[in-house]
């Protein structure tokens, strides 16, 4: 029985937090949310080089072999230091699925290169419905000789203005069953036809608008099986989840830490104003929150990375009581941090705007409330 | 990061799974039967049925799994109790009783007391004969412990005590108390002041009184000591070295995994109810805001235990108590009583009726728990003073102005 982190989990999280703290400071965060790529190419290759891009994907194909777990324990350094860039979109959103359900050339082709840095991919999944299931998917994919033909509109695509590759969530066939007919392509973002433009955030993430009128994607480019998509979705959307997840508690602890200095430096009354009961209430509810977040993200990420069948309870779970408790933490970090709380200048709305974004990504806490509700046949 | 136990604990586990099969047959009809009407949590009948289900405990070697085996326990792991814990609630079977005693006496005996005070009182500690009860609380030493005004003279051998105690559980029924008194009035801090002290309960000018609490049953007193001699010899530490000796007392499991398991059986017993339950055509289940509460209680029982296991890990691993570990028994109070109101909540006019009314649902279980519930946050240390200690011990934020 040990619920901690192994050794080599602990180095990687050190050296990623006295990486990220040197190397991405808060002033490049909020350059970057103005910048038009949205990331530093020279702090992605430093990533690279440090084998963070294929830090979960096989040596065999230029990747670490570490567990989803391990890479969980990054992902939080990195939603602690708020890294701007398509970290998430290449590694998890479109590295994974191609790792688990691409062809050989496929995973041989790209994985490598996303390993490197070399190559930068999203996923194109999410349309203006805002749906998260199968039935959202309307983006239509109709054959054509050795193509097929993409046509429609996709929304909150994250940083698709910069990938080289969209993996893009198309319907194949309509039917009653919407699990069924939906196809993963792998769709070269210079093709013809695809117009994207980039959304104006609270964060600063660069989310896109992506249109695709007419492209043509080989049918070799298929990820998986014709009409066989939504199993390999619902993988990436438990993984996403969790990823989600891991970078909230990042953040989450962040306010918590420094909200507890500022309370202790902050002289109010002849005194530090952390000497209040109303503030030490706030900071312990924020501990309570925040160390369970920090219990039910590691649980799940545990669970993912076995494999196990209840990882999308496991997945629900987590982001719900993430969704809650980043934000909560977000909104007493501002408060008591009083009137510098909520400027411009304090790193403290960077985190809050994160926070309230990351509710509502990749579902808030009702809808997953809703979703373990059906898990349990409440 | 491996939730196993070791084929030890598994064996172990084993072993209680099959005593439990073998000896809940024998529990009487009431116990863990929302339908059958038990006797009251004070009676006697109660209490002489904690007492027959402890000597079964005892005999087949499941109570102070983790004490040593030269005061009676059975010297298992720290791993093996909490696998105990963990049947037991799965199991939903009662557990020993004279908790106090086995719980927080014992084990402060242990840490501070004398080879002959430990021989005297652990093992019948252990077999329940002597049942504990702690006097620290007072009128007006409540979250303030430490304005203790029970006074100690010395009287030759012996110390004459005179003063109040007061929210002594199980007080009616002890035989033994551990008593924090005021020995020196004039110490430097008040901390200084205080001894620790064994009480015969049965001693002549201890009276015990009954003090009724909002569900109607007794379970703590009031306890007056009018000149009762204690004996030198019953002083556990040194004099005015008392506070020490409470606060000083060996640290348990911090997992907390049989609370957790317990709460997540009243998590299902709630969803069941709600499934059960028809307003407006249709079960209260289904219900978008009924089911949005449950499914959160479901979740925060999960995030109550991966804490647990997270501070059992840091114990694991020789570490100090971090974060982690303060904060879920403050969680887990506050999440019962969430639950226990959504509960009466949920029974809508029904949940007006008291235990033992004609038509109460399942014989008032969820009255007497919703109203027990409001004690939680003040026993034991109340949410406020919890709050406090997690801030300033955990966060290390500065102490407040007293």
């Amino acid at each position: 029985m040990d619920f901690g982190l192994g050794e080599e989990q602990v180095m990687l999280k050190t050296m990623a937090r006295d990486f990220l703290e040197k190397e991405c400071p808060k002033q490049l965060v909020k350059d970057m949310m103005e910048d038009e790529k949205g990331y530093s190419p020279e702090l992605w290759k430093k990533m690279a080089d440090l084998g963070w891009l294929g830090l979960a994907f096989p040596e065999e194909y230029g990747g670490v072999g570490s567990s989803f777990l391990d890479l969980a324990v990054l992902l939080e350094e990195m939603g602690r230091a708020l890294v701007p860039g398509p970290f998430v979109p290449t590694v998890v959103l479109a590295g994974m699925p191609i790792l688990a359900a691409g062809s050989e050339e496929q995973k041989a082709d790209l994985l490598p290169k996303i390993a490197n840095g070399d190559m930068i991919l999203t996923l194109a999944f999410t349309e203006p419905s805002g749906s998260l299931e199968a039935s959202g998917v309307t983006v239509k994919a109709t054959p054509a000789g050795e193509d097929f033909i993409i046509e429609g509109t996709k929304l909150f695509v994250p940083d698709a203005h910069v990938a080289d590759y969209l993996l893009c969530v198309a319907r194949t066939k309509d039917g009653p069953n919407k699990e069924e007919g939906i196809t993963l392509f792998l769709v070269d973002a210079r093709t013809d036809g695809i117009y994207t433009e980039v959304l104006k955030t609270m964060t600063g993430e660069k989310l896109c608008e992506v249109s695709f009128r007419n492209v043509a994607v080989p049918k070799k480019n298929i990820l998986g099986k014709l009409d066989q998509g939504w199993p390999i979705m619902k993988r990436v959307l438990d993984e996403a989840t969790v990823a989600e997840c891991a970078w909230m508690i990042g953040g989450a602890r962040w306010i918590l830490e420094t909200t507890i200095d500022y309370a202790k430096e902050r002289i109010q009354f002849g005194g530090p104003i952390g000497r209040f009961q109303a503030i030490q209430h706030k900071c312990a509810n924020m501990a309570v929150e925040v160390e369970g977040a920090t219990s039910i993200t590691y649980y799940a990420a545990w669970v993912v990375s076995e494999n196990d069948p209840n990882m999308t309870l496991a997945a629900s779970m987590a982001k719900a009581w993430c969704s809650d408790s980043y934000k909560h933490a977000a909104f007493e970090g501002v408060q008591i941090h009083g009137g510098i709380g909520f400027t411009w200048d304090h790193d403290m709305h960077l985190y809050f705007k994160r926070a309230k974004s990351s509710e509502v990504a990749f579902g808030d806490g009702d809808y997953h409330r809703e979703k373990v509700a059906k898990m349990l046949d409440i | 990061m491996d939730f196993a136990y070791s084929p030890k604990e598994e064996a172990f586990r084993k072993e209680v799974r099959d005593w439990l099969a073998e000896n809940m047959k024998e529990l009487p009809e009431w116990w863990g039967r929302p339908d059958v009407l038990g006797p009251e949590v004070d009676s006697e009948e109660y209490h002489q049925f904690s007492l027959w289900w402890h000597r079964k405990l005892y005999d087949a070697g499941f109570v102070g799994i983790a004490w040593p085996k030269e005061y009676g326990g059975r010297g298992a792991t720290l791993l093996e109790q909490v696998v105990f814990g963990e049947e037991i609630a799965k199991h939903r079977a009662p557990g020993p009783t004279n908790l106090l005693g086995i719980g927080w006496c014992g084990p402060t005996i242990m840490a501070a007391g004398t080879e002959e005070q430990k021989k005297r009182f652990l093992p019948k500690m252990l077999t329940a004969e002597e049942i504990w009860c702690q006097g620290f609380s007072e009128p007006e030493a409540g979250s303030d412990m430490v304005n203790v005004q029970t006074r100690a003279v010395e009287d030759g051998d012996d110390y004459i005590v005179n003063g109040q105690k007061v929210w002594t559980s199980g007080g009616h029924y002890a035989d033994w108390a551990v008593l924090l008194v005021l020995t020196d009035p004039d110490a430097p801090s008040r901390h200084r002041g205080l001894s620790y002290f064994l009480l015969d309960m049965h001693a002549p000018g201890v009276t015990v009184r009954p003090l009724r609490q909002m569900t109607g049953h007794s379970e703590f007193n009031e306890v007056f000591l009018d000149d009762v001699r204690i004996p030198k010899s019953l002083m556990v530490g040194e004099k005015n070295q008392g506070w020490y000796v409470a606060m000083g007392t060996l640290e348990f499991e911090r997992s907390g995994i049989g609370t957790s398991i317990a709460l997540e059986n009243t998590v299902k017993d709630l969803i069941k109810m709600a499934q059960e339950i028809e307003r407006n055509g249709q079960p209260l289940s289904k219900d978008p805001l009924i089911r949005q509460k449950l499914a959160q209680f479901y979740i925060e029982g999960n995030v109550l235990r991966y804490t647990g296991l997270r501070a059992l890990t840091g114990q694991l691993r020789g570490e100090r108590p971090g974060p982690e570990t303060v904060v879920g028994n403050l969680f887990g109070v506050e999440l019962n009583q969430r639950l226990q109101d959504v509960a009466v909540h949920l029974e809508g006019p029904y949940g007006r009726l008291m235990r033992g009314s004609k038509y109460a649902i399942g014989h008032g279980r969820w009255q007497y728990s919703f109203l027990r519930s409001r004690g939680n946050t003040i026993e034991t240390g109340t949410a406020e003073i919890k709050r406090n200690v997690i801030a300033q011990r955990a966060l290390g934020l500065p102490r407040d102005p007293r």
